[in-house]
């Protein structure tokens, strides 16, 4: 049972009517962070960290109506290091789809999508307290796991795992 | 977390005049007996009534998502039991089903529906315990009594196929560890013909009762397009009037063979969450059922001596067998590089495994989407503007725990 992979190039031809890769704007499209995957049956569309609530309401209108999570991935020593995944579900296409942002280690944040979906809050929170990510226009960006106190991140992989601090 | 957060700073600016400042700030939990763990609530309070909830979590943060990184695929499904100490399979289930996509593995039919009946046991069981503290905290002693006699049944079916009780770790990735003890199967028969009428009893003595029915009518309303804004889902979500289950909207594990009816309200209340629930428990009852008698023959693991550990029989006269095993418990095995987002039904709804993996035996991030952290953030649209004893009401309905919560 092996689901084909696909690029990029055969996402945009042969899935071109799919709601959500329909709904992504010409600008989100010429960008050159603008990538598409379909693999193991899930549709990845990776847009620029700038378009990321932009691509949000896109794909919400496209109806894909519920958030289910936000959480981010660390590809350390990679540059750019951060990667975003927001997975959004849509309760009458029963699709889901996975929109991604890599985020620099310098830049360090992205736009938040709680205008879009109030209930990434407690999710942006939970990848700025782990990750040390940023969210723009959050309106209420403090630790939620960790300690108001605590020093550095605990989900990055620079972050020692032993010894005492 | 914050035990050292000041609570000032988790609300607004109080007025400087202090005459002028009308509201009551009150600090509920983390040691709260309805609170269910250690959630710490600071409520604003004008008189009885609430202005604003403000939710502080992350007692029981204990680094799961980081452990996981350090430990082999298989090491990790102990590790999930622990995260919600209500529904252990569901979490085995969805973390094996997120690798099993990883490596793309097919799972035997036999292991696939008794992961199905052992789910649906785990979600009576989390119902059975949210039913007895939810009816406890509300006042009604009794209930709790007999619902705790019939998770103890479940406890031991558990026991008897798992040889453990709460922590059962019974799943693998690519079936199931051991094919169940003989006698499991009348075991479990024997249980469900008694379930419905169980059911019953519980309805008689929460349904008529004039001081439930009060203190759960109306209380906490929550709109469907507030619930789909604030991330709600399972039970909330459809008493909301959301027809949305993934058993049968995006079926896994075979669930699609089953025939189950999915029970919607659209009364948005705490009392709906709670008809829902103990219908819920019915539908359980009915597909436990049905596994049990089309259960079909077959292996419980799949085909995959690199991923699955070998016959402890093989082990000893196999040479290949033998290899393979220590190969698996030494090296673990490597998962294709990618990443994969399984979503299943838990009994307080959409609990999901996001893994990634950079190709080796190690995964390089597992995150779980756990149902009550997002439901957590419903608790001020459902409180607010009610009475400070509804609070308690509408922490029971949503059916959180803080383990699953703060990972």
């Amino acid at each position: 049972m092996t689901i084909p992979v696909l690029d990029k190039d055969s996402v945009l031809s042969s899935m071109s009517s799919h709601p959500a890769v329909r709904s992504m704007t010409p600008e989100m499209l010429a960008s050159p962070a603008f990538d598409a995957t379909y693999d193991r049956g899930e549709l990845t569309l990776t847009v620029a960290p700038e378009h990321i609530r932009a691509a949000a309401a896109a794909v919400q209108q496209a109806g894909y109506n519920f958030l289910e999570d936000v959480t981010a991935v660390d590809w350390l020593p990679a540059e750019p290091r951060y990667q975003v995944s927001y997975h959004i579900v849509s309760h009458t296409l029963k699709e889901r789809v996975r929109l991604r942002i890599f985020v620099d280690s310098i830049i360090g944040g992205a736009d938040s999508i709680t205008p879009v979906w109030p209930s990434a809050d407690f999710y942006e929170r939970e990848v700025f307290d782990l990750f040390g990510i940023r969210f723009h226009g959050h309106p209420n960006l403090r630790r939620i796991m960790m300690p108001d106190e605590f020093e550095g991140h605990p989900l990055r992989k620079d972050f020692p795992v032993e010894g005492y601090r | 977390m914050s035990q050292f957060t000041e609570t000032s700073s988790l609300l607004a600016a109080r007025p400087e005049d202090p005459t002028k400042d009308r509201t009551m700030i009150l600090n509920m939990g983390p040691q709260h007996p309805s609170t269910h763990g250690v959630l710490r609530l600071v409520v604003e309070i004008d008189g009885e009534t609430v202005i604003k909830i403000v939710p502080d979590i992350g007692y029981l943060h204990t680094g799961i998502e980081k452990t996981c990184e350090a430990k082999f695929y298989q090491q990790v499904v102990p590790l999930t039991d622990r995260i919600d100490y209500l529904s252990p399979m569901s979490n085995n289930l969805c973390y094996c089903l997120a690798v099993e996509k990883l490596l793309q593995l097919e799972i035997p039919p036999r292991a696939q529906w008794l992961r199905v009946m052992l789910n649906e046991l785990t979600r009576l069981n989390s119902h059975l315990v949210w039913l007895g503290t939810h009816a406890m905290d509300i006042g009604a002693l009794t209930v709790f009594l007999y619902t705790f006699r019939e998770r103890e049944d479940i406890l031991r079916i558990f026991e008897h196929v798992a040889g453990q009780r709460m922590m059962t770790s019974y799943f693998r990735i690519g079936g199931i560890s051991l094919e169940p003890p003989l006698d499991f199967f009348a075991i479990v028969q024997n249980f469900i013909k008694r379930m419905p009428s169980k059911i019953d009893e519980y309805q008689n003595l929460l349904t008529g009762n004039p001081i439930w029915v009060d203190r759960l009518k109306g209380v906490g309303h929550l709109s469907a397009a507030d619930a789909i804004a604030l991330g709600v889902t399972g039970p909330p979500l459809r008493a909301s009037g959301v027809d949305w289950d993934l058993r049968r909207d995006m079926p896994y594990s075979s669930y699609e063979k089953f025939d189950f009816k999915v029970p919607i309200s659209h009364d948005c209340d705490v009392w709906a969450r709670y008809v829902i629930r103990l219908e819920e428990m019915r539908e359980s009852v009915k597909i436990i059922q049905q596994a049990l008698d089309g259960m079909p023959e077959g292996p419980v693991t799949a085909d995959a001596p690199k991923i699955v550990l070998p016959d402890r029989e093989k082990m000893k006269t196999e040479m290949e067998s033998l290899i393979y095993h220590f190969k698996i418990v030494t090296e673990g095995f490597p998962v294709p590089a990618g990443e994969v987002y399984q979503a299943i039904e838990s009994p307080r709804g959409e609990m999901a495994y996001y893994v990634v993996s950079d190709g080796t035996a190690k995964p390089y991030r597992v995150h779980m989407r756990n149902p009550s952290f997002a439901t957590l953030q419903a608790l001020d649209t459902m409180c607010r503007g009610r009475l400070l004893a509804d609070v308690v009401a509408v922490i029971g309905s949503i059916d959180i725990v803080l383990g699953e919560i703060d990972r």
